[in-house]
């Protein structure tokens, strides 16, 4: 651990004059480490892009056939599907293929629609955006304030009642969440509409907006909290917080400059957990509240078997999930000096900071 | 061996945890037994249709005439006894996985941890609607899924446990004997291991209950007409104006199985918490 700075009055010790940005940037994240976290990435990436791919071997049955969908399976038709997505080349060929379709934004067509695939994805892109970004707004703006609360009041009723509501969010299915919310807010107070993505502009689409997000959100704030939670009372007891506090600093600011701070580091690991959590909550939430989304998409295509959909959907959410991997890597350095050193010598140790 | 302590006297009388196990005891007894208490669990009544509470049905029916009491007691089975399976299943390959890899280190170990690593980062419940959905296999597959994707927490949390044991006297004692690798594993560290695992079962079945209810929801569990709470959710929930309880009576009985199952999971977790400081 870093023994806390010297106290003492005088300028003598304030920090040294500080270095243009570009030379701090690179000592906090050297070049090496950042090349190795974009090596990382992309071997993960090219694991799960190989997992998708496979999907259309794991649909029971021919290929060829899932691919034909409802279409009458005659040979003539079938040679054609297998011609035209090349299946009868070698496995590797295939995938280098699909691959390479897929980062030109080639996704392929809908068995179902007979659509465009990037084309379908664009058209519900925005909506599910919207939810996964008010989502997360809500549980950002819940769960850390609470889980600060519970932290610096560990075990007294406060704490208590924090946690007891974090169980109960962390145990409802969003789908059950989303039905109580409609129930009482839609048809017992008829504040909000219950259904459907609202027609017309940006002010009705919130509305409509407003119950599937607090759904969502709420879904996963108990994760938030949790980890806030712990992180605080782990920081509260660290020697360098009683020796401030000892040292007469004000509670306020030991409060933020010295246990909040050290937060950090555990809280933007769970943030990027959450983004993971909310993906499968938004699949719900839109099904709930009948919301054309992409998670609606996926529903929809997977009981079809509309395995093209499916395939670049999971793509998509693989290069999210990968994203969220990597930006926090790359935030980690910068937030703790302590992963600095540990940046510069060894891949950063990700169960470091988690409860 | 860790000399053992009794476990410290609890600061807040035990009446939570009394309630929560009776109220997990009544669950598992629905669970076991509830469709033989209730053999007419199904017997439909076409001419009443949803209805409301009352005149011998104290939750109602559906839109088949099915009083939704019995169904909800019906339906235990179907929701707790897959999210058993995920738990136990996924308790098994994380031990199996997290002592050989705490204990044995090297090689083994970065594998371990780079499979594991590898699907936490996993969104599970996408993965694993996804792979039921597209596989066709139902629940049986849904739930092997869940399994694969629920081990990586066990694997991590048994090696942590294990790392922090590995170094203790008593298993050095335990090499110098000349016992194989096997046996200290098995006999001597997993023993010390085993309560954090069993308090983590816990909650992974209650994690299990809300994502199996969540696929069964979408229709990717349970086939039609097996009873099963997320499922007659997902039926009943455009009744909330004819019988709000058709569909708020399952989701009660999830929220609380999974509420119960939590509980007690942490409060294991504390005791043991406990009991090593």
């Amino acid at each position: 651990m870093t023994p806390p700075r010297s106290p003492g009055p005088g300028p003598a010790n304030r920090p040294a004059p500080q270095r243009p940005w570009h030379v701090r940037l690179g000592a906090a994240l050297p070049l090496r480490y950042v090349l190795r976290r974009l090596a990382g990435t992309a071997g993960l990436l090219a694991v799960l892009s190989a997992a998708v791919f496979a999907l259309l071997r794991v649909a029971p049955g021919d290929p060829a056939r899932t691919l034909l969908g409802t279409r009458s399976a005659t040979p003539q038709a079938l040679a054609a599907v297998r011609a035209d997505h090349h299946l009868d080349d070698p496995v590797a060929e295939q995938y280098g293929r699909w691959l390479a379709d897929a980062l030109h934004g080639r996704l392929g067509t809908s068995i179902r629609t007979g659509q465009d695939v990037t084309a379908v994805l664009g058209d519900r892109l925005a909506l599910s955006a919207q939810l996964v970004l008010l989502g997360f707004a809500v549980a950002v703006a819940l769960g850390l304030p609470l889980g600060v609360l519970a932290g610096l009041r560990a075990r007294r009723p406060a704490d208590r009642a924090v946690q007891s509501l974090a169980v109960v969010t962390l145990s409802t299915p969003v789908f059950a969440g989303g039905l109580v919310l409609i129930y009482v807010f839609s048809l017992m107070l008829g504040w909000l509409p219950a259904y459907g993505p609202g027609s017309g502009g940006g002010g009705d689409r919130l509305l409509h907006l407003v119950l599937p997000a607090a759904t969502l959100g709420l879904s996963v704030t108990a994760v938030l909290v949790k980890l806030t939670r712990a992180a605080v009372v782990r920081e509260l007891a660290r020697e360098h917080v009683t020796f401030a506090l000892a040292r007469g600093i004000p509670t306020r600011r030991v409060l933020i400059r010295y246990v909040l701070r050290g937060t950090v580091v555990p809280v933007s690991t769970g943030i990027g957990l959450v983004l993971a959590y909310l993906l499968a909550g938004t699949v719900m939430v839109e099904q709930v509240f009948a919301l054309p989304g992409l998670g609606q998409l996926l529903v929809g295509s997977v009981t079809f078997k509309d395995v093209p959909v499916v395939q670049a959907e999971a793509l998509l959410i693989a290069a999210l999930v990968c994203l969220a991997n990597l930006t926090t890597d790359l935030v980690h350095p910068l937030a703790d000096p302590r992963l600095r050193t540990a940046a510069a010598t060894a891949p950063a140790d990700r169960d470091k900071g988690q409860a | 061996m860790t000399p053992r302590t009794p476990f410290r006297a609890r600061r807040i009388p035990g009446v939570l945890t009394f309630v929560c196990g009776s109220l997990a005891l009544i669950l598992g007894v629905a669970a076991v037994a509830g469709q033989w208490i209730l053999p007419h669990w199904d017997r439909q009544n076409l001419l009443t249709g949803a209805a409301m509470p009352g005149g011998g049905h104290p939750l109602g029916t559906d839109e088949l005439g099915r009083d939704i009491a019995q169904m909800v007691v019906a339906g235990a089975r179907s929701t707790l006894s897959g999210a058993a399976v995920v738990a136990v299943g996924s308790m098994l390959v994380g031990n199996v996985l997290g002592v050989t890899a705490g204990y044995l280190g090297g090689l083994t170990d970065m594998f371990v941890r780079r499979w594991a690593d590898l699907l936490l980062a996993l969104p599970a419940l996408l993965v694993t609607i996804v792979v039921a959905g597209i596989g066709g296999g139902g629940y049986a597959l849904a739930v092997a899924v869940l399994v694969v994707l629920t081990s990586p927490g066990d694997v991590r949390l048994v090696r942590a446990a294990v790392l922090e044991q590995r170094h203790r006297a008593y298993v050095e004692a335990a090499e110098t004997l000349g016992l194989s690798r096997t046996t200290v594993m098995v006999r001597h560290i997993w023993p010390n291991v085993l309560p954090v695992v069993v308090a983590n079962t816990l909650l992974n079945f209650a994690g299990s209950v809300v994502a199996l209810s969540s696929l069964s929801f979408l229709g990717l569990g349970v086939p039609p007409g097996a009873p099963d709470w997320g499922r007659m959710l997902s039926e009943n929930r455009t009744l909330l104006y004819d019988n709000p309880s058709a569909a708020l009576a399952p989701a009660v009985a999830i929220i609380v199985s999974a509420v119960v199952l939590n509980l007690l999971g942490d409060r294991l977790f504390e005791a043991f918490s406990d009991r090593r400081s």
